[in-house]
């Protein structure tokens, strides 16, 4: 029982995490190149846990997110959807990928999430974004195994803590 | 909810049809939203959230530069120190030269009957520091509705335009900067008097006038102010200067890019200006006048008595 709380506690602590992540200020320079560290989390929770992080969750996530950053409500939960979705159908493939393949999924996926941006803005009337927002999906693919392993690691620390 | 024994290797476990309504659900919120007005209400509830996630996530900038503050040398704090002091006494300086123009301007307003003089009321404001969007330009104040702010005032810094407030939230507002693409604001050349409209670039540091005409008078160097046009941002407020001049695709406008006047990416505190400025156009007209309502007495029809006398 104990076990399991702690479970959901870092469950809800890495998205907590991933949040302040993505609104933490960066230099000007460094901004295009922060990667989607929600989707991050969103894809590892899919794929380690998906009894919880199913498409509801990824839902709601994003309507939590588009209220943080003020955007659209919506376009996130768009986002995180089809991300949980692709991550949730392929995921008995995805789970017994090494790391770095694991990496180049998440790449391939980030750069899908961008063309779903893409749409949206297009649909909703707003002006195209400018050649650094290709970027953010290759960090997001070298950040991938860092998080990846370490909330890997965190969990086991947590089952073995009991 | 599905069992923890099914998902093992069963490869369709999440129903498109599940997707399908989830998206058609993403798609009817964010066209509501589009639409406006309609999700005011969640929008509000869900900024009292919102609001202490924004403090927390730029509370290690904070951190940093508080710990930056403690040690810095005494050295650094002194020079900063000779510097502040060497501005102030060329900024009070500046002052006075400027009380005796006010004075002048008063006076000669007074000869004009003009009706009221530009009284500047600001309020203060700090940034609060997080990133919401890279390529959106908006950032966050530490003032909202409580400090009595309201969207669309116009926001400054010490040497410029830097923006207007696009949502207020309790204690916290969103300010959209003068570069974020979806941005414009009037302007006129300071030197020749032309009128143009500098939209955001998306780009920190530049701003675009892509419609000039052919035959306007435009030269780099040129100063930007705020026309006071369109009555969201008073007039002559510095807003840019031009870099560069060029023709547009059509061939039909010259095209120019200025720099911003104000330290967009690097002001940590701005001024928000409180008065609105005076509406554009002529004054309301009078309300009509007539004899008090008891001694009017029957008037043909259609034709009432104005406005009740006022006690």
């Amino acid at each position: 029982m104990n076990r399991r709380r702690l479970q959901l506690w870092l469950f809800a602590g890495s998205f907590a995490f991933a949040f302040l992540l993505q609104l933490m200020p960066l230099p000007q320079v460094l901004l295009p190149l922060k990667p989607w560290w929600i989707g991050l989390a969103l894809v590892y929770w899919a794929i380690e846990a998906p009894e919880r992080a199913g498409l509801g969750f990824a839902f709601l996530l994003g309507l939590a997110g588009d209220a943080l950053t003020g955007e659209l409500l919506g376009e996130q939960s768009l986002r995180l959807l089809v991300l949980a979705f692709i991550v949730l159908r392929f995921r008995a493939r995805l789970r017994f990928f090494p790391v770095w393949q694991q990496a180049l999924a998440v790449l391939a996926l980030f750069l899908n999430d961008r063309i779903v941006i893409l749409m949206v803005r297009g649909f909703s009337g707003a002006p195209m974004p400018p050649p650094e927002f290709w970027i953010s999906p290759l960090l997001g693919m070298l950040a991938c195994p860092l998080v990846f392993l370490l909330v890997d690691d965190l969990r086991l620390r947590l089952r073995g803590s009991d | 909810m599905r069992s923890d024994t099914a998902t093992l290797f069963a490869e369709g476990t999440v129903g498109t049809l599940r997707l399908i309504v989830y998206l058609a659900l993403a798609v009817v919120v964010m066209i509501l939203d589009h639409r406006g007005q309609y999700l005011e209400v969640l929008r509000r509830t869900a900024s009292l959230a919102v609001e202490p996630v924004y403090r927390l996530a730029a509370f290690p900038s904070q951190v940093a530069r508080a710990t930056r503050t403690a040690v810095a040398t005494q050295d650094q704090l002194a020079s900063e120190n000779r510097e502040l002091r060497e501005q102030l006494l060329l900024a009070q300086a500046r002052l006075r030269r400027l009380d005796t123009l006010v004075a002048q301007n008063t006076r000669l307003k007074g000869l004009l009957e003009a009706q009221e003089n530009l009284g500047l009321r600001v309020q203060f404001a700090r940034l609060v520091n997080v990133d919401l969007d890279p390529f959106r330009h908006r950032v966050v104040l530490d003032v909202g509705a409580q400090q009595g702010l309201a969207v669309g005032q116009p926001v400054i810094d010490a040497t410029g335009v830097m923006g207007q407030i696009v949502e207020v939230l309790p204690n916290t507002s969103i300010v959209m900067l003068v570069t974020d693409p979806t941005h414009a604001v009037p302007v006129v050349v300071e030197r020749t008097g032309l009128r143009t409209i500098a939209y955001g670039s998306g780009v920190i540091d530049r701003l675009e006038l892509p419609n000039i005409p052919i035959s306007g008078d435009v030269q780099v160097g040129d100063k930007l102010l705020t026309s006071g046009l369109g009555g969201r941002f008073p007039a002559g407020f510095p807003v840019g200067e031009i870099q560069s001049i060029s023709n547009d695709a059509s061939g039909m406008f010259a095209a120019a890019l200025a720099t911003p006047a104000a330290a967009l990416d690097r002001s940590g505190e701005v001024l928000l200006l409180r008065d609105q400025p005076q509406p554009y156009g002529p004054p309301s007209p009078e309300p009509p006048v007539g004899p008090p309502a008891e001694l009017a007495g029957p008037g043909p029809a259609g034709v009432q008595p104005g406005e009740p006398p006022s006690p």
